[in-house]
């Protein structure tokens, strides 16, 4: 049984409430860091526990925060980031949903971390009811005395507010959801400057995720130095992974990031293995951008080391033969699922949600999508396979912000490691439209140089 | 000199004060140098960074901290450093990327350049006649949208709109209201006024002056003649609006369309009143005769552009910048087809012979 950080009390009945979430010991952290500690002191501590963003890129936390702006006179914000749009990540949402006061907790501590006196939480849209329970911890925690004028007689003070996004993934990029929230077109900002000197309305602003801000409670309660003892290497401290697809018990998983890839699919204490008795075929470890794996590279790095589930051994071997922590969205195919009809459906989601301000992004992704259509329908050519390799690589890295390589990637994956399955697809244009390709290259994958 | 940074762009070095983008230094070194911009617009503030046309590398990040930069940069948005070494036609990684992005700006233009308004003094059609691939591998149908109708001066075709944002910026910060902007987003994004509003600002007319396209073109001369038979000529009036400094497109001595000046870079130059020489609407589209107008001469016209093709006095060309980027380099012949197939033979003139030129005309047995 790993270590449970966040979720250690989620099951507590009406955790979900101030009374019970302070009985379990809530909001120790908050007396602890603003009674006790400096702002200083706080950033040090996360910089110490080596805790990195959970929202996907991975960043170490503590060094985002040392390089926030300071300059006189000028209010500072944090954000938090819960616009979790990503297909197949849900973390955040059972965070939020279950244990509200862990975020506000996190979010009072860094936020007087920061110097923060207006905090807020962009939440996606979808997400209403989760808005109405975070909007009733922030009055319970206001009533309580952990908001509002001069918290607990430090004088800081900290206003927390919910924003609701509408219904936009490219919101959950940190400058587009600063423009979104100043109440703009949800466009990405072009770089630098960045958020850090200049964010929310134009102040220095620091956008982290749910899980981020949740993870400094238990950073402030245990200190940074025991909480970097959890875990291997640079992935300190706990992650909550969103399993889904077709495994016996979908769900969140908060992990130490020290056991294999293996034993998280299969063992009964994670997913519980597979459903309906079928084999692994591919799994998409981090969220629908990051590139997706065959199962002999998902489980074992092509150095033949066991995978574990942690942000260096899931990138082991670059895009070639390995993938991306991302934002923990681990999804999971069995051999009933079609590579291309996956990679279309994914397609799809990209083109829809593509901003539209940089071309190679907004033309691209609907050209890849109507191709990877035509394939699925069995319409294709050999020649569109390479076509698609072609214009992902115009994609990828040539857009403002990360989605064009979000787009990208999981196209390349696809190709990389299940070109025989598109090539089957052109080859069989009546065959493709009901039965499925199956495992026949589950040992191996086809190299397609870069 | 302090204050000026030395900056490299294919291997010619330029001295730029600090603030300055790549792109504003390339354009001080000219010619082929500077990369194209489709949606950069030195006159209007924010614009620049979305069509990825001037994309380019940088080989060096500056003296202090000389790593290379992973990604190629928008070198409209990015401030240049101190020993900065860019590349932009010597690299391959630009020239494929900025390929791939011609081709991106093209997938879904309808182009019927045949008849659209803007074809010859259009960038779109410069750029891809510069930087494209003679061939598209689209095969789908292109995007269409229902059509809005912008009032009596301004035509919209928003097929041929590749979102360069230059109008909204340009309704932003040239008039007191903006009444068009982006809806939608993605491939379905489009300009649009909400709902159904008439363009009927003072200065509105100006998107079409900084419209790369033909997506904003002049009402007032839809379909009345192609911009290559018209001469431009520069001429001012009294205007209480604007600097009055405009261009006026004439064919005898009729004017077609009133527009305002512009430098090579196909931006609104400066006002000689100072400012930029933006013009208001009554100059651009009510004073269409040429007793309105006080005529200075035959505007200058850069030959680079498709439109400089024209007989026009006044052409200025393009700077020619091979030698420098190729390092003191000649261009060098590497073969002479003459010298292999013979066919030069002095003796033989083929414009003499009264059939087919033949291999035994030129000594090959």
């Amino acid at each position: 049984m790993g270590v449970k950080l966040l979720l250690e009390k989620a099951h507590v009945e009406g955790i979900r409430y101030y009374d019970v979430y302070r009985r379990e010991g809530g909001y120790r952290s908050v007396e602890k860091a603003l009674k006790t500690m400096s702002p200083e002191a706080i950033v040090e501590e996360v910089k110490k526990s080596g805790l990195r963003g959970r929202g996907g890129a991975g960043f170490p936390t503590g060094m985002k925060w040392s390089f926030i702006a300071k300059p006189e006179g000028v209010p500072r914000h944090l954000v938090c980031n819960a616009d979790e749009s990503e297909p197949g990540t849900f973390k955040d949402r059972y965070l939020m949903e279950f244990i509200p006061h862990l975020l506000l907790e996190g979010l009072i501590v860094s936020s007087f971390a920061l110097g923060s006196n207006a905090t807020y939480i962009y939440i996606r849209g979808e997400y209403a009811w989760i808005t109405d329970i975070l909007e009733q911890a922030i009055t319970e925690a206001k009533n309580a005395g952990w908001l509002g004028k001069n918290i607990l007689g430090t004088g800081f003070d900290c206003e927390i507010y919910v924003q609701r996004g509408a219904g936009a993934y490219i919101c959950g990029e940190e400058t587009a959801l600063i423009e979104s929230l100043e109440g703009k077109r949800g466009n990405p900002r072009i770089k630098p400057p960045f958020p850090a000197i200049k964010g929310v309305w134009d102040r220095p602003t620091v956008v982290n995720n749910v899980e981020t801000l949740a993870a400094v409670v238990p950073i402030i309660n245990l200190g940074g130095d025991e909480y970097a003892k959890i875990g291997v290497g640079r992935s300190t401290g706990t992650k909550l992974i969103s399993a889904c697809g077709n495994i016996k018990k979908p769900g969140v998983y908060e992990i130490d990031m020290t056991i294999s890839v293996e034993e998280f699919i299969f063992s009964d204490e994670y997913c519980g293995g597979m459903a309906n008795g079928k084999r692994l075929k591919a799994c998409i470890p981090g969220g629908s951008s990051v590139p997706i794996l065959p199962a002999n590279l998902l489980l074992k790095t092509a150095k033949g080391e066991t995978r574990i589930m942690n942000y260096e051994s899931l990138s082991d071997g670059g895009f070639a033969t390995g993938s991306m922590m991302g934002s923990g969205g681990f999804i999971v195919l069995d051999e009933d699922q079609c590579i291309v009809k996956n990679t279309y459906t994914l397609a799809r989601f990209y083109r829809h949600e593509s901003c539209g301000q940089c071309s190679p992004c907004r033309e691209g992704t609907g050209w890849m999508e109507k191709i990877l259509k035509r394939l699925d329908e069995g319409k294709g050519s050999m020649s569109d396979i390479d076509l698609l390799w072609d214009i992902q690589r115009k994609i990828e890295g040539n857009t403002i912000c990360p989605l064009g390589d979000a787009a990208a990637w999981p196209v390349a994956a696809a190709i990389r490691h299940f070109r025989d399955e598109f090539e089957w697809h052109v080859l069989h244009p009546e065959r493709c439209t009901t039965e499925n390709y199956g495992l026949r290259h589950y040992a191996d994958p086809v190299y397609v140089p870069a | 000199m302090g204050d000026l940074l030395k900056v490299t762009i294919d291997n010619i070095t330029v001295e730029v004060p600090n603030g300055t983008t790549i792109l504003q230094a390339a354009r001080l070194v000219g010619g082929e140098v500077a990369p194209p911009a489709m949606c950069y617009y030195s006159k209007l503030e924010g614009s620049g960074g979305k069509c990825r046309t001037c994309l380019v590398e940088v080989s060096k990040g500056s003296e202090k901290d000389p790593r290379p930069m992973p990604k190629l940069v928008a070198s409209c948005r990015t401030t240049v450093m101190d020993g900065m070494e860019v590349k932009n036609i010597t690299s391959d990684r630009v020239l494929d990327a900025r390929a791939g992005v011609v081709e991106f700006l093209l997938l879904n233009h309808p182009l019927d350049c045949p008849i659209c308004d803007q074809a010859g003094e259009c960038h779109l059609q410069d750029l891809s006649y510069e930087h494209g691939k003679s061939g598209t591998r689209y095969e789908f149908q292109r995007r269409t949208f229902k059509k809005h109708d912008l009032g009596d001066y301004i035509q919209l075709h928003m097929t041929r709109c590749i979102l360069c944002y230059r109008c909204v910026f340009t309704a932003d910060q040239l008039t007191k209201t903006r009444e068009h902007g982006v809806l939608d987003r993605g491939d379905h994004a489009e300009i649009a006024t909400f709902i159904e509003k008439n363009l009927q600002n003072d200065f509105i007319g100006n998107v079409i002056d900084v419209c790369p396209v033909g997506a904003l073109t002049d009402k007032t001369f839809r379909f009345k003649n192609r911009v290559w038979f018209t001469k431009p000529v520069d001429a001012h009036r009294e205007c209480t609006t604007c600097c009055g400094e405009v261009q006026l497109w004439m064919r005898g001595d009729e004017v077609f369309r009133v527009t305002a000046r512009k430098d090579e870079w196909g931006e609104v130059k400066e006002s000689t009143k100072g400012g930029t020489g933006w013009i208001c609407n009554t100059c651009r589209f009510e004073k269409k005769q040429a007793t309105d107008w006080v005529i200075e001469g035959p505007s200058e016209v850069s030959r680079h552009s498709v439109i400089g093709q024209g007989h026009y006095v006044n052409t200025v060309k393009p700077k020619e910048t091979f030698t420098d980027v190729m390092k003191g380099l000649e261009p060098r012949l590497y073969m002479d087809i003459h010298d292999i197939s013979e066919v030069n033979k002095p003796e033989v003139s083929l414009s003499l012979l009264d059939r087919p030129a033949h291999s035994t005309d030129f000594g090959k047995k």
